[in-house]
């Protein structure tokens, strides 16, 4: 009975086949999320008259904004990777060096910056204007990407979530280093954290919720 | 994905068969499920399933390369794409047996009256009844049968169906009724003529 039921399975998903449109290969998919990031980060650099040669006015914010736009970059390579059933979980570890480094640099930045008066961010309003950038910007980012992932309709729901969490959020901080390129004080820098955290926490919620996979239901 | 998984079943040309069915082609498609089911079996076995698990694993398995057929790419390993997929279903199965074991209670009266599976007149007549069974579901015209085989035999719930099917969940309970009634009628001459 069990090969019979097999066999009627078999047939009855095979009469019902239609054609399916391959996913491109995962590297194909990450560079086009990346091209809607350029133009979200080009959007938001025109409209926000940026001005980037400012970077220059501290020693950690050029590498900052690197490893920043990296951890975009990886993450999102990751997710797309890991979306897939048969690639490796070692893929989650992928962003997580420049992640280190991008999190450090920024703390630096901020040390560096401890105690000068004046410094720009210690004011509620204008630690504010940060968090309007980090979240509009992964507003525009993070739909996307999830709905790209979904695609693949994702095994690893809540790691793929993660990595794509991860990468609007380090992309939507490194637009904000592209049109607002300053140390963080203090507060400037708790807000951002917080700001980030919740972008990866609500595309962990949002994607593993429409990623979780039709779960097995146990056999009576 | 260990290399002697699919080494004496080809893996190319599982791979072509597959790459064919996603293109359309239904009779490569179940060729390539057809071939699948030892290997599936086999992965199952190995991740400690129990043997009367297997075929629970197997269906589950099926369903899943159904519905993520479009995440194969035919430059790589068939056998690594099926074998990732067989063991995470196998692992979800000896999860919910975990859970599952942790809400049974111990009950040795039910146990002794529960009727010898190894029973072989029992055994034999049951066999005979489901081949019927198996025989009336594929009479079915196709909608209804899809029905059966998604909700009755692949134990899935109505929202699952729909996506699997692309149906919507109305027309599925309907086919589902109708092919009851169908079966109903083609098993003991009694119900409904179905529509």
């Amino acid at each position: 009975m069990a090969d019979a039921r097999v066999d009627a399975l078999i047939d009855g998903l095979a009469s019902g086949l239609t054609p399916v449109r391959r996913l491109r290969p995962p590297l194909l998919r990450a560079a086009v999320w990346l091209g809607v990031f350029a133009l979200v980060a080009a959007a938001y650099y025109v409209q926000r008259s940026g001005r980037f040669g400012l970077i220059a006015t501290s020693p950690y914010l050029l590498p900052a904004f690197v490893a920043a736009l990296v951890t975009a970059v990886l993450a999102a390579v990751a997710a797309f990777e890991m979306s897939l059933p048969d690639r490796s979980d070692s893929w989650i570890w992928l962003p997580l060096p420049a992640l280190a480094l991008w999190l450090a640099l920024s703390g630096l930045g901020c040390l560096a910056d401890l105690g000068r008066p004046a410094a720009w961010g210690d004011t509620w309003e204008e630690a504010m204007g940060c968090l309007r950038v980090i979240g509009g910007s992964a507003i525009l980012l993070s739909p996307v990407l999830i709905w790209m992932l979904r695609r693949a309709r994702p095994e690893r729901a809540v790691r793929v979530a993660l990595l794509g969490g991860l990468a609007s959020a380090a992309g939507a901080a490194t637009i904000l280093m592209l049109v607002h390129p300053h140390n963080s004080t203090l507060l400037d820098l708790a807000v951002h954290a917080v700001c980030i955290a919740a972008v990866i926490g609500l595309n962990t919620l949002a994607g593993g919720f429409l990623f979780g996979r039709t779960r097995t239901r146990e056999p009576a | 994905m260990d290399a002697g998984f699919v080494a004496d079943l080809d893996d190319l040309a599982l791979g072509r068969l597959m790459s064919a069915a996603q293109d359309g082609d239904q009779a490569a498609y179940k060729r390539v499920l057809s071939a699948s089911v030892p290997l599936i079996r086999r992965t199952a076995r190995r991740a400690g399933v129990p043997p009367s698990s297997v075929d629970d694993v197997v269906q589950e398995v099926l369903l899943s390369i159904h519905r993520m057929l479009a995440t194969f790419d035919p430059s790589r390993s068939y056998g690594a794409w099926l074998g990732a997929i067989a063991r995470r279903r196998s692992v979800d199965l000896l999860r919910s047996h975990g859970r599952r074991n942790l809400r049974e209670v111990h009950a040795p009266d039910a146990y002794e009256n529960h009727p010898d599976e190894l029973d072989i007149e029992a055994g034999a007549d049951k066999a005979r009844a489901e081949e019927r069974l198996v025989a009336a579901i594929r009479t079915l015209p196709e909608g209804q049968r899809e029905a059966v085989q998604v909700l009755a035999l692949a134990g899935r719930s109505l929202d699952e169906g729909a996506e699997l099917t692309g149906r919507s969940k109305t027309a599925l309970k309907v086919n589902f009724h109708r092919a009851i009634q169908g079966l109903r009628s083609r098993l003991t001459g009694t119900g409904l003529r179905d529509g």
